[in-house]
């Protein structure tokens, strides 16, 4: 078995009296894609934030790729760089054209040559089918073609784990799809994955493990054949049984 | 059965009251024009102070015969819309008009009729008008001070000069552009400060000496209002964001001298830096008294353009730092990229408001006895030979400050409209 990518051990997180993370214990390997599920306020985009520091933790140790993160972290910028990140709300920057939200990062944190990190950014926007929106703004694509965006944007940092905090909540239907499509291919690419998601079809089709998460605790942790066919706790239960 | 709808107008009879209102408007109109401009009372028949209300009553039964909703005329339509929607209305509508006709010849003869301009001294000015002569005769004053008038060229050149490398930035190429905040925000005021100091302050390539005490009117205006507004631009940006640090010393150093430099009013500001502030400073250290006048200034103004900016900073979403931050960004790669680019779009209203403040505030420098404009007007009005004439200056003063902040206000508008960004 190769060394996890993400180690969690004994994590806690508070915020100010109010506990959000109990001992948390999670380990991620290379190229597993893990969905974390969930009812809403139960913490899971707490911790995939925890992971590359959008959030602090208080007591216990997080190692992304052999660092661990902490305040004496020194370089917490060269992490974040190998983590991209998708958000609920998109959250594209508006003033840029959707190539240069692509290219700006990639240019700047990681000094590459503009007509190299243009190359690479149509690339991966020609992967979620985008490429022919390049020089519009975010304000005139619609909610999925944003989301398809942030999640090209977050690849052209060439990342080695991508954390999704549920990348479908804010769209309408019609669009989740064409969102799931692009993360679907993702995953069979061969990226690390951490997916907070609602999308169970999602987890089923890509997911080598379904986490279920409850008022900031780890319930129930299986292969996704095995949580979905007989979870064991009965929180689980009771919430697959709404879910589904 | 047909009822007699007197003072009920309506749609069939539209046309009956809507030509019979209009006469009634302009009876009441032209009563109040003979009145003004002829001196002519139509309606001295009537009783006392029935002569003054007749045009309001008249006018009043006039628009009410005319409000006939929906009536289908376009511009009948758009009357009763916009100034006629109720009796109330109406009668704001007729006042305000009334007041403006009946001050209109009297202005009008004063301002441009009985005026004098011609001649060069007090004597020229005759007439019950305005003197614009006064006007003509400072005309140098107001724009240049005291400054001597054979090297008012010198003024003005230095003036060109900065203009036109102001429009440096337009013309950079595309692979300079990423100096271009560097250009204004170093580059710019340094050279800016070389011309001025060389070509109006000279002392040097053969210009002769003059000294800053002799600079007023209009251009010192521009001159102090100038560097002001360029730095404490930069200057309120760095506040703005310390206040927002996580590093609590800077963050409550940014507090202490926002909260400081808000509180103090600018009139002790700049007396201050006359009249105390040389005592702190060593024997043989000279600084001049316009550049500490620019420098209170300056520091005052960053406090307000801080937390402007701050407004600015806080309105903007969390997920833009998250985004900027989970891309490998550090705090100011974010900031400068993701972060002010947006801020700032959202403060050029705030800003300006700022800016034009500041120009209008100039005018307070004459209590350390710098004369810029304001100023000048308030040294030529006591002047011996030219009593009396302090309303044409203030009027003058006025119509300049007003071209001037409008000027400003307008390209706000530009910027505003150019820069703008869909969410």
């Amino acid at each position: 078995m190769s060394d996890p990518i993400i180690k969690i051990q004994n994590m806690n997180k508070w915020f100010g009296d109010f506990q959000v993370l109990k001992n948390i214990n999670l380990e991620v390997e290379a190229n597993k894609k893990i969905v974390v599920c969930g009812p809403s306020g139960s913490g899971k985009s707490t911790l995939i934030r925890c992971i590359n520091r959008l959030e602090e933790h208080q007591e216990g140790d997080i190692i992304v790729d052999g660092n661990e993160l902490s305040e004496k972290t020194k370089d917490i910028e060269k992490i974040r760089a190998e983590v991209g990140m998708v958000f609920q709300q998109f959250n594209l920057f508006p003033h840029l054209s959707i190539l240069d939200n692509c290219t700006l990062a990639p240019i700047w944190v990681k000094k590459m040559p503009k007509k190299e990190a243009q190359e690479l950014a149509l690339d991966q926007l020609k992967k979620v089918q985008i490429d022919d929106q390049a020089n519009k703004f975010p304000g005139q694509l619609s909610g999925g073609q944003q989301q398809r965006c942030a999640i090209a944007r977050a690849l052209c940092m060439q990342p080695k784990i991508m954390l999704f905090d549920e990348p479908t909540s804010a769209l309408d239907p019609e669009m989740i799809k064409e969102v799931l499509d692009a993360m679907v291919s993702l995953a069979k690419g061969g990226m690390t994955m951490i997916v907070v998601t609602h999308e169970m079809g999602f987890a089923k089709e890509v997911a080598d493990e379904v986490i279920f998460m409850d008022e900031g605790m780890i319930i129930e942790k299986a292969g996704t054949k095995e949580f979905f066919a007989n979870p064991k706790s009965d929180r689980t239960k009771l919430f697959l049984s709404q879910i589904l | 059965m047909q009822t007699i709808n007197f003072l009920k107008p309506n749609r069939d009879n539209i046309k009956n009251y809507s030509i019979i209102g209009s006469f009634l408007v302009l009876v009441s109109l032209i009563d109040v024009i003979s009145n003004a401009f002829l001196k002519i009372n139509l309606t001295s028949f009537l009783p006392g102070s029935l002569t003054t209300l007749f045009p309001l009553i008249i006018g009043l039964i006039g628009l009410n015969m005319m409000r006939i909703d929906y009536s289908g005329h376009k511009t009948l339509d758009l009357l009763n819309k916009n100034i006629n929607t109720n009796n109330f209305n109406a009668l704001l509508t007729l006042l305000i008009l009334f007041s403006i006709i009946k001050a209109l010849p009297q202005s009008l003869s004063w301002m441009i009729l009985d005026a004098t301009i011609s001649g060069d001294s007090k004597d020229a000015c005759t007439g019950t008008g305005a003197c614009w002569t006064y006007i003509k005769v400072w005309f140098r004053r107001f724009m240049y001070g005291m400054y001597p008038n054979e090297f008012h060229w010198r003024i003005n050149t230095a003036f060109i000069l900065v203009i036109a490398l102001g429009f440096v930035g337009y013309f950079m190429k595309e692979n300079l552009k990423k100096y271009l905040a560097l250009y204004y925000v170093i580059i710019y005021p340094v050279i800016a400060y070389l011309v001025i100091y060389y070509l109006i302050s000279g002392g040097s390539f053969g210009l002769q000496w003059v000294e800053t005490g002799a600079w007023g009117g209009l251009s010192l205006t521009f001159i102090v209002s100038f560097f002001c507004l360029i730095f404490c631009f930069p200057l309120g940006m760095i506040f703005a964001l310390g206040r927002r640090s996580n590093l609590p010393a800077i963050k409550y150093i940014s507090i202490c001298y926002i909260e400081f430099w808000r509180g103090v009013p600018l009139i002790t500001v700049l007396f201050m830096s006359s009249v105390m502030f040389p005592m702190f400073l060593p024997e043989d250290f000279f600084m001049d008294k316009l550049v500490r006048v620019i420098i209170a200034i300056t520091l005052f103004e960053a406090a307000y353009c801080a937390e402007v900016i701050r407004g600015g900073l806080q309105s903007l979403p969390r997920g833009q730092y998250d985004a900027a931050k989970s891309l490998g960004m550090g705090y100011w790669k974010m900031h400068i990229f993701v972060i002010l680019p947006q801020a700032l779009k959202l403060v050029i209203p705030g800003i300006a408001n700022t800016f034009l403040a500041l120009v209008k505030d100039t005018p307070l420098i004459f209590v350390v006895g710098l004369a810029e404009l304001a100023g000048m007007l308030a040294l030529a009005k006591t002047n011996p030979k030219w009593l009396g004439f302090a309303m044409e200056g203030y009027i003058f003063a006025s119509i300049v400050f007003w071209i001037i902040c409008y000027a400003m206000s307008k390209y706000s508008y530009n910027l505003e409209a150019k820069y703008k960004t869909e969410r």
